[in-house]
């Protein structure tokens, strides 16, 4: 996953809930709730940054983790929500699918 | 698969037939029209205590009989999404559709009570949906005038609370709690959708004071949850079958909306009658 960026899909409802995220997928109603690290990943999942910039500017500032070991995580969680449709992945930024939209409640 | 019929098929609205009925469950009516009296009357006895003839409906279904033969089984995923101005509903045992903008639509299924059910609930769903209400797995019961809802999967004892319910008071439903945005606040409604208690819930409905979180323990208490904590469990209880962006949001919306007026907590409870000294 060298050149991975990642877009959040227009078929999710996502609300903020403090540091954590709530998901809704409108393909089939699952719910989906992130943690914090996982929340600053989908917020800055705009289709423009590759994975592994966000990992390093947004995850390894803000909590104590080296880059390779929350890379692999980032990595297995991406691979995680693209398998349900919530997340949008690709080798080239994503230009027409991104930003769902998220609201503070 | 068929999903268009010839407009004449549609029930014109204002026309009223010897065979049709009215079943209002929360304040929202249905016409059902079918050119079978004998499945009218079982229409009847399984929405006794909801039928109100003199209500103005907001939709209206033609119910085409199909024989037996033409029905799948029931545990086939439903599939609800909308084309144009149609919402589409299907599994194996029915197939409908209901055109907003006519207000009206048809549902076609073998004669029996349990096709017609699943289609009240779907489109109350999306119903409520756009009113900011939802449909929750939750028992509810009404005292001292006062809505109160008990939410779990199944085995978390939604029916053992509506069965353990002292005389004072008035079982709402087992199974599926009937939630309407009123004013600043909620409201909870009565449903004929019944669980392993096997009877419909009363016709009534009062202001929700409390929505608890079920969890059978050694002893009764309440906790308190955080709102988040909140949210994601009744999301997790919500009835919801449609493939539709917009509506997904307005069901969040309505959860995350409902967590800030209603206190939600969690109920540990024995299940005896002890249980309910917890809601006044």
């Amino acid at each position: 996953m060298k050149n991975c960026y990642i877009a959040r899909s227009r078929s999710v409802a996502a609300r903020q809930l403090g540091e954590e995220m709530v998901i809704m997928s409108a393909q089939d109603s699952t719910l989906f709730n992130l943690n914090p690290v996982a929340t600053l990943i989908w917020l800055a999942a705009d289709g423009q940054t590759r994975l592994e910039t966000i990992v390093q500017e947004r995850v390894c500032s803000t909590f104590e983790v080296e880059l390779e070991e929350a890379l692999r995580d980032a990595e297995q969680f991406v691979t995680e929500l693209a398998a349900h449709g919530i997340l949008l992945r690709g080798e080239t930024p994503i230009h027409d699918s991104s930003t769902a939209t998220v609201k503070l409640p | 698969m068929v999903w268009a019929i010839p407009q004449d098929n549609f029930v014109a609205p204002g026309s009223l037939s010897f065979d049709e009925v009215i079943v209002e469950i929360g304040g929202v009516a249905i016409q059902l029209w079918t050119r079978d009296s004998g499945f009218r009357r079982v229409i009847e006895e399984r929405y006794e205590g909801f039928l109100n003839p003199g209500a103005l409906p907001a939709c209206r279904f033609e119910i085409q009989l199909t024989s037996n033969r033409q029905c799948a089984a029931t545990d086939e995923d439903v599939s609800v999404f909308k084309s144009g101005s149609k919402w589409c509903l299907k599994r194996g045992d029915f197939q409908a559709e209901w055109d907003l903008d006519r207000r009206a639509g048809w549902i076609r299924q073998c004669a029996n009570p349990y096709s017609i059910d699943s289609v009240l609930r779907i489109t109350h769903s999306l119903l409520l949906a756009m009113q900011g209400g939802f449909q929750l797995h939750a028992s509810s019961a009404i005292r001292n005038g006062r809505a109160f809802l008990f939410a779990g999967v199944s085995g978390a004892g939604k029916t053992t609370m509506a069965r353990l319910a002292p005389p004072d008071a008035v079982v709402l439903t087992d199974e599926i709690s009937y939630i309407r945005r009123i004013d600043n606040g909620y409201r909870a409604y009565g449903t004929p959708f019944a669980g392993e208690l096997g009877r419909p819930g009363a016709n009534q409905s009062a202001p929700l004071q409390q929505a608890c979180l079920l969890r059978q323990g050694q002893q009764n208490r309440l906790r308190a949850v955080s709102r988040s904590e909140a949210i994601r469990a009744l999301m997790r209880h919500v009835l919801f079958f449609a493939r539709d962006n917009e509506l997904v949001e307005e069901v969040l919306d309505s959860v995350v909306n409902f967590a800030s007026c209603v206190e939600v907590v969690e109920m540990e409870f024995t299940p005896d009658r002890r249980a309910w000294e917890l809601i006044q």
